[in-house]
């Protein structure tokens, strides 16, 4: 008789066990225990002051958490980062800096490059052919500072894009960004999936839910749900975590 | 104004103001953009207390000691102004303009109270400096820059500042794109492996090695100035980070320059009958050269905001 054969399961891209961040006293996430599959694309939502930026950062060990452990590819993270593009909110820096949109690109080749290496042929061309990948290869030599917001988002999301990473982790990157970015944006993410990476977003606007993510993770500092989006992002588990509202926008 | 006066009276102060505003001008830039430049402010106030304490302690006013009690007293402060931000909440301008002011009053209660002031130091020294006081009394003229015998009479400042301003440049080249990425973005630098605590605290070392030196021979107001100022002047001048540390060591270096020649000998070329402080005049010639850029650059331009 042939030995069964054992069904494999979906290798886990992220795996967080039991994460508790506070800050003060005050607990920003509880417990949080989630998988984020290999190959998919997950939406972390839930209403302000969920926690969800913060579950992410202390994820990537940005921030510090008091119990937990975090695993990415089977690995301790930090082993893992390699691997990781995290792009944080568009917000969180000054887009003042002296810096022209080629080199924020390039920073996502600080791995290849190292302390003092310099960018060959070959890299720059990865930078160039990934800042074209959003629409914005005429933009190379423009000052960050004026660029707008959404075209601010495509170059964040180009960085990623050159560190060539197996899990890229997203914080907003639709918030503030027109129409046109939102759907060159998705269009890149969906295109990361189909290679076989993983995406993870923290997203605000509901109705897209179910068009742009494949599974969806609903917090409020503890986990609501978790799971593929046809049965997870449902109103009555949407309703849980956001209070009450009305939700007609969500099938029930 | 001839080789025999102007080699021993005003080269060395001119060198010494220029190594020292390129000392502090090239840490400065990325303080400046890490919206730090208040730390600058700290370490220069901070160091009276060093060096009065130093002095106190050992006795001797040597370089090397008061080098080593500055640092001492700029990493205490840093140790202060951490604690205070903890244990109040209170946000890190607050907590520093705590710690400095109360640490520049102690250095002076300090110095007035105990012998130091008689010896060493007063404080008009700790606000202006001991530029003009920096002199090569050995020198004869410019024949003296080749002479071995006259060279190792120079003030011991010189030899100092020469030094850490070039292991500060070349510590910020070997740093450049770490420095560069985790100023930025933070967050980001650090999922990259790039060790964004240690360069913070490197840099914050740096600034407090730049004004510690640059104090002794400058005093606290250029010190302060030149961390802050050429910094900001070449931001307004360019886009590009590499060439606004060009531009802020080129603008430091000619205030340096020009502040010296001018409080050397224009008062005199006027026919008045006194000298100004030439650290005033550089610390105030920087600042003009800010209010210029500021007026005149054609690149500034207001950023785009929005979608």
């Amino acid at each position: 008789m042939a030995s069964p054969t054992p069904i494999p399961l979906p290798e886990t891209a992220l795996a967080i066990t039991g994460l508790t961040v506070a800050y003060g006293s005050v607990p920003a996430v509880a417990t949080v225990s989630a998988r984020f599959p290999k190959g998919s694309m997950t939406a972390v939502i839930g209403p302000n002051g969920a926690g969800k930026s913060t579950l992410l950062k202390a994820a990537l060990g940005l921030i510090p958490a008091l119990t937990g452990e975090v695993r990415a590819f089977g690995q301790p993270v930090p082993r893992a980062m390699p691997r990781i593009a995290y792009v944080p909110q568009r917000a969180a820096v000054d887009w003042d800096f002296p810096a022209r949109v080629i080199d924020v690109v390039q920073m996502g080749l600080y791995r290849q490059t190292g302390l003092l290496g310099r960018l060959t042929p070959a890299l720059r061309a990865r930078a160039a052919d990934c800042l074209d990948r959003l629409g914005m290869a005429g933009f190379a030599t423009r000052q960050i500072g004026a660029l707008s917001g959404g075209q601010q988002q495509r170059v964040f999301l180009a960085r990623a894009l050159a560190q060539d990473a197996d899990l890229v982790i997203l914080d907003e990157p639709f918030a503030g960004v027109d129409a046109a970015t939102e759907s060159a944006i998705i269009a890149v993410l969906h295109g990361l999936r189909a290679q076989g990476r993983t995406v993870i977003a923290v997203h605000h606007d509901l109705s897209t839910v179910p068009a742009y993510f494949d599974r969806v993770l609903l917090l409020n500092r503890h986990v609501i749900a978790e799971g593929p989006t046809a049965a997870t992002f449902r109103r009555a588990t949407v309703a849980e975590a956001y209070g009450n509202q009305l939700l007609t926008a969500i099938p029930a | 104004m001839t080789g025999s006066e102007f080699v021993p009276f005003t080269l060395p102060p001119l060198v010494i103001a220029t190594l020292a505003a390129i000392a502090c001008a090239a840490p400065g830039n990325f303080l400046l953009l890490r919206r730090q430049a208040m730390l600058g402010d700290a370490m220069a106030h901070v160091v009276l207390p060093g060096l009065v304490a130093a002095f106190l302690l050992t006795g001797s006013a040597a370089p090397p000691v008061m080098l080593g009690g500055a640092l001492a007293a700029a990493a205490f402060s840093a140790g202060l102004i951490e604690l205070i931000r903890r244990a109040t909440g209170a946000d890190p301008g607050a907590a520093m303009g705590v710690t400095f002011t109360a640490m520049f009053a102690a250095g002076v209660l300090l110095l007035e109270t105990s012998g130091a002031a008689a010896v060493h130091l007063d404080v008009e020294h700790a606000l202006y400096g001991n530029l003009e006081g920096l002199i090569w009394i050995e020198a004869a003229g410019w024949s003296s820059l080749t002479d071995p015998a006259a060279l190792a009479s120079l003030p011991p400042e010189l030899p100092l500042l020469a030094a850490i301003a070039a292991g500060i440049l070349l510590l910020l080249a070997l740093l450049w794109r770490p420095l560069a990425i985790a100023t930025f973005d933070e967050g980001f630098a650090a999922t990259m492996g790039i060790p964004t605590r240690t360069l913070s605290a490197a840099l914050t070392g740096l600034t407090a090695l730049a004004a510690v030196a640059a104090f002794s021979a400058v005093g606290s107001i250029l010190t302060i100035a030149m961390l802050v100022c050429p910094p900001a002047t070449a931001r307004l001048l360019t886009d590009s980070l590499p060439r606004q540390l060009a531009l802020s060591i080129l603008v430091a270096a000619l205030s340096a320059i020009l502040g010296t020649l001018i409080a050397g000998y224009l008062p005199l070329a006027l026919g008045l009958s006194f000298t100004v402080s030439a650290a005033g005049t550089i610390a105030a010639l920087s600042g003009l050269f800010l209010g210029l850029a500021a007026t005149l650059s054609p690149r500034r331009h207001p950023a785009q905001r929005g979608a």
